[in-house]
């Protein structure tokens, strides 16, 4: 079964949030990575780029298929983790932790609260698996 | 895991499939694992480098027995069914009046009055259909015994010490393209060094009830679980061996609105055997020369082209991508394209459309991989 950390928001798109004070750490969820399988590219934006909430900020690319990935959250890129240029395979061996995708200063405050908690993805993904 | 639809069809192998954590799809009508748990990555390296497992039963099988087999079936492909001796197979086409390709399909002569016909799964209806009503006579019999067969695809450097661990047919003394009837453990098959991976190897046809056997037997035979066994294979796998080693995929590459000139296939249209469905087409395009024609590229910058993608060259859209993937083994992002035939040449500068971003990337020369003998 697909890891879901409790210390996370979730969205519906799969991505998964960790909020680090006014900041918004942004990745894609293990059971995302489980469904796309070996992530060869991912193409992410550049710092300083704004976003509202479900634009699409880049792309996770499987042998396969070609995913789009979405901010949760409204917010401007404050920093891309720039390693998964070379090293795509993070995202799928460690989602959570050094395959993360972008961090964003938030501009909405609440936002977060508005996604799915752990509990609620995991139901999530079970109901959309049936 | 999603459940499949009701009406798509299931190999005799979709059990073993789900239990051993295959990632079940709908391809061609047929529920197939697209990928097992060690993923298309490490499915395709191995394949490469030691053995892949493939299952192959949605294939269609068809059988023409009579004394007239060999002149029907010459009539209606493009290769030349004459110069067959038994025992081997050959790569062919069943091709429209326009020298279009209904589907490319293996011959297999298995006597003199018998031919065994493998087309493509999402196909095999239609083939069956056009086979049927291209029937002028002859003194034939024609039977879709596609449900007959299990078919397991053995690829890889390792292929033949694996199945020649299970069979007492000398597998060594098998050429390729050609085939022999003979137990492999104890199951009556059919065992043809035939293969879509570009690597040595087997595909093993049998009664569908010994599949579960067969893919059994043949994992145990290779090691699966070993780094360097066997690892079963799925079709996504499948599909980026096949583009490496340059080969045409049936909806991709050729369909009915692509001669078998454009797509390369030219060494399959023999236009001096007796008449063929398509010949005269074929013949008056081979004079008047090609617009457009199948090429291989290499992408040169960062991005993966994929089917379907416009071709731009010189600033203009003139072409598509009718296969683009990841290259595993090359470790490269390359593709098949149809281009004008005046910028087909090897080293010519393309750009390919990838949502929206132009991406350049080269003509190279195909196959991408070639293994070495």
């Amino acid at each position: 079964m697909a890891n879901v950390p409790d210390n996370l928001h979730y969205s519906k798109d799969h991505e998964w949030v960790r909020v680090e004070g006014d900041t918004a750490v942004i990745g894609i969820t293990d059971h995302a990575q489980e469904q796309l399988g070996d992530v060869v590219y991912v193409e992410l934006p550049k710092a300083g780029e704004d976003f509202a909430a479900h634009d699409s900020f880049g792309s996770v690319e499987s042998v396969k298929a070609v995913s789009e990935i979405f901010t949760p959250i409204s917010g401007k890129v404050a920093e891309v983790n720039q390693s998964l240029a070379d090293e795509p395979e993070k995202v799928n061996k460690d989602p959570y932790g050094e395959g993360w995708m972008i961090k964003m200063k938030m501009s909405k405050s609440g936002e977060v609260d508005s996604l799915l908690t752990a509990a609620e993805y995991e139901d999530f993904t079970k109901a959309e698996s049936e | 895991m999603t459940a499949p639809a009701p009406e798509l069809r299931k190999t005799a192998l979709n059990d073993a499939h789900r239990a051993m954590g295959g990632r079940m799809v709908e391809f061609g009508g047929w529920d197939m694992p697209v990928q097992y748990p060690a993923g298309t990555m490490a499915e395709h390296l191995r394949t490469r480098t030691h053995a892949g497992l493939f299952d192959v039963s949605h294939m269609g099988e068809i059988d023409v027995r009579g004394a007239d087999a060999i002149s029907f079936v010459n009539r209606i492909t493009s290769n030349d069914a004459t110069k067959l001796i038994d025992g081997q197979a050959q790569y062919s086409a069943l091709t429209t009046p326009e020298g279009t390709v209904i589907d490319d399909l293996l011959v297999y002569r298995m006597a003199s009055d018998h031919l065994l016909l493998i087309v493509n799964a999402g196909t095999t209806d239609k083939d069956w259909d056009w086979i049927k009503s291209h029937y002028q006579n002859e003194n034939v019999e024609l039977q879709n015994v596609s449900a007959d067969y299990c078919q397991i695809a053995l690829q890889g450097p390792d292929a033949i010490s694996i199945l020649q661990k299970l069979t007492d047919v000398p597998l060594a003394e098998i050429k390729y393209y050609h085939f022999r009837e003979g137990d492999v453990d104890g199951v009556p098959s059919i065992v043809s060094r035939t293969g879509y991976t570009g690597e040595d190897g087997f595909e093993v046809y049998a009664a569908p009830e010994k599949a579960e056997q067969l893919w059994k037997k043949i994992l145990d035979a290779g090691n699966f679980g070993d780094d360097d066994g066997v690892l079963p294979c799925g079709l996504a796998a499948r599909n980026t061996l096949r583009l490496e080693a340059g080969m045409c995929l049936y909806g991709h590459e050729i369909d009915e609105t692509t001669t078998l000139l454009e797509a390369n296939l030219g060494w399959i249209a023999k236009l001096n055997k007796t008449d063929f469905i398509g010949r005269d087409a074929l013949a008056k395009q081979k004079e008047e020369g090609i617009k457009r024609k199948l090429v291989g590229f290499e992408v040169t910058e960062r991005g993966i082209a994929r089917d379907g993608q416009n071709v731009f060259i010189n600033g203009q859209c003139n072409g598509n991508v009718t296969s683009g993937s990841p290259a595993p083994f090359l470790k490269k992002n390359v593709g098949l394209a149809y281009v004008p035939v005046e910028f087909a040449g090897v080293g010519q500068h393309l750009e390919i459309d990838v949502r929206g971003k132009l991406v350049g990337a080269e003509i190279v020369p195909l196959p991408f991989y070639k293994r070495a003998k």
